[in-house]
């Protein structure tokens, strides 16, 4: 790559659909949170059981091998649980939710739908701090009791939740904090815990929390040369919105992120300008599930 | 005419399950034997699994852990994400890369990444994650049948025949093509037996491409007690002994990891 050419991530294939299916509203207004969520945020639409259904349908004559669906919450969603019963039929599915608004009867229709098909139906759990005190300044008042409800009750159902945290914490505490989580979940009830720790990105309320990414936290061409692009998730993922398909779920608010109204159509290179790009590059595929990990062999 | 082939997944050093699976297959008659990869990991005595590939023209794709050993990599590049996962996984890359001789390892470096043949005039893809990439998980319950199709189309196979996650399952696709993953002989598929698995897939004219999945069993306590006498992890023995998976346990989807016990 010539000098002063910026990065650009060529797609080589869409392997994972994301769904912004409730926009940027959320029942919460983390401080952390990369994209601005809150209560009030009517940036994006919902997208409704039709546009999904079209997009699934899109999804599926390109190969893509599995979806997930992010907010905001989804399950602020008065569709969610037919939204995820339908792409279910179409393959694996993932749900992002912070846990605080679930419902057993939910659970148990996506329990059933599960059971009776193929795919597995994940739930990833947001909680950043594994104590009311350490997870509420960051999450909200309340919020680390409401989630661990929403974890026991899906454990109720027989799921086993990803919970994924935000490091935000330093490395030494993290084996006792760890150690300490995996406690409380089993009292609880949840006797094999699985965890996903996750690096905190210095966008959107975030922001001004960390103050952001400084000028120089960048990926340079040099630091291109000879990388493995496909441990960043724009190489094999794209993200429909009801403005059209974002290149990635982290970047959605950027005016650049929207590469075009198809899937197809998305699949063109982005260049790897932003300060996010550089968590990415330093962090590999941070979205994506451990059984889904990417980057190729060396 | 119906043509029928064996196929082994990942050995893992279990050279006692791939003896037993050598006699199996011949009794029960089938026209050739393939290993999809991944000789080493997991088990004793990497080096006693060699012999039996060449005294019976054993065919064999490149797996991870071959490219690994083979080039004397650092790690086996399985692909876990989880501290514990990679923690279990580096004792045994480590015990096999020290027990493993240096004509193995030349003879590891000598394996194509997949084998293509053509039966009754349907194309066989054998690799050892995916077509595309050698440490790809496609596990039954995260991988969809459009991106199969996908992967089908792409590298112009009606049969694409895997290994990599230790767990078989197979389904049909369009146009009467098909994907098996046709398990692992080096432990068992977490799923409460002892026996380890593998693959006969059957070719026929007229009705095309099947498989059966064959249980087998082995000398799963002269294994225990080998891996017990190299200080092999008791983790992996109680896997031996129980059918039960104790680790890389964080790389297993939703369905496939409530099937088991941890």
């Amino acid at each position: 790559m010539p000098a002063g050419v910026l990065p650009q991530v060529v797609p080589s294939h869409l392997d994972a659909l994301w769904f912004q299916v409730t926009g940027l509203r959320c029942n919460l207004a983390c401080h952390h949170c990369f994209v601005s969520c809150h209560p009030k945020n009517n940036t994006f639409g919902f997208l409704s059981l039709a546009d999904v259904e079209s997009r699934l349908e899109e999804a599926a004559a390109l190969g893509v091998k599995e979806f997930y669906f992010t907010g905001g919450e989804p399950f602020l969603h008065p569709q969610i649980v037919p939204i995820l019963i339908a792409a279910l039929a179409y393959g694996p599915v993932t749900v992002l939710t912070n846990g605080t608004v679930l419902k057993a009867d939910w659970l148990q229709q996506l329990r059933d739908a599960e059971e009776q098909g193929i795919y597995s139906l994940e739930f990833r759990v947001s909680i950043d701090g594994f104590s009311p005190e350490t997870n509420d300044p960051i999450r909200g008042e309340g919020t680390f009791v409401r989630a661990m409800r929403g974890v026991q009750l899906l454990v109720e159902h027989h799921f086993l939740p990803i919970i994924t945290a935000v490091r935000t914490w330093s490395d030494a505490d993290e084996p006792h904090i760890v150690a300490e989580f995996m406690q409380a979940l089993k009292e609880i009830g949840y006797a094999r815990p699985r965890i996903k720790l996750l690096p905190t990105l210095q966008i959107g309320a975030e922001e001004s929390r960390s103050c952001g990414y400084a000028d120089h936290d960048r990926i340079t061409p040099e630091m291109w040369a000879g990388f493995d692009a496909t441990q960043l998730v724009c190489e094999h993922s794209r993200v429909v919105s009801d403005r059209g398909v974002h290149v990635c779920p982290i970047l959605i608010e950027s005016p650049d992120s929207l590469l075009g109204q198809t899937l197809a159509q998305s699949l063109a290179p982005f260049e790897v300008s932003h300060g996010a790009c550089f968590t990415c590059y330093q962090f590999g595929s941070i979205c994506a599930n451990p059984s889904s990990a990417s980057g190729k062999d060396r | 005419m119906t043509t029928r082939i064996a196929c082994f997944g990942g050995i893992y050093n279990n050279y006692l399950a791939l003896e037993a699976a050598i006699a199996d297959a011949q009794r029960r008659g089938v026209d050739q034997m393939f290993c999809l990869g991944d000789l080493g990991a997991f088990g004793p005595h990497p080096d006693r699994v060699f012999p039996l590939l060449h005294q019976h023209d054993i065919q064999v794709v490149r797996g991870n852990y071959d490219d690994s050993i083979g080039r004397g990599l650092n790690d086996c590049q399985c692909g876990y994400a989880d501290p514990r996962d990679n923690y279990f996984a580096q004792i045994s890359y480590d015990y096999t890369l020290q027990n493993t001789a240096s004509d193995n390892r030349a003879y590891l470096r000598t394996l194509p990444a997949e084998i293509r043949l053509e039966i009754e005039g349907r194309r066989l893809l054998l690799c050892h994650g995916s077509p595309r990439r050698t440490n790809e998980f496609l596990w039954k319950s995260t991988t969809s049948t459009s991106f199969l199709n996908w992967l089908a189309d792409q590298h112009q196979a009606d049969l694409i025949l895997a290994t990599h996650t230790g767990i078989h399952w197979g389904r049909e696709l369009s146009n009467r093509r098909a994907f098996v993953n046709v398990g692992v002989l080096g432990r068992p598929a977490n799923d409460g037996r002892k026996e380890v698995w593998y693959t006969i897939i059957s070719i026929d004219l007229h009705s095309g491409i099947s498989w059966q999945f064959v249980p087998l069993e082995y000398d799963f306590r002269r294994l225990s007690s080998e891996m017990t006498a190299q200080q092999l992890p008791p983790e992996f023995i109680e896997t031996i002994q129980t059918g039960w998976w104790t680790t890389c346990l964080e790389i297993l989807p939703a369905k496939e990891r409530r099937k088991g016990r941890y």
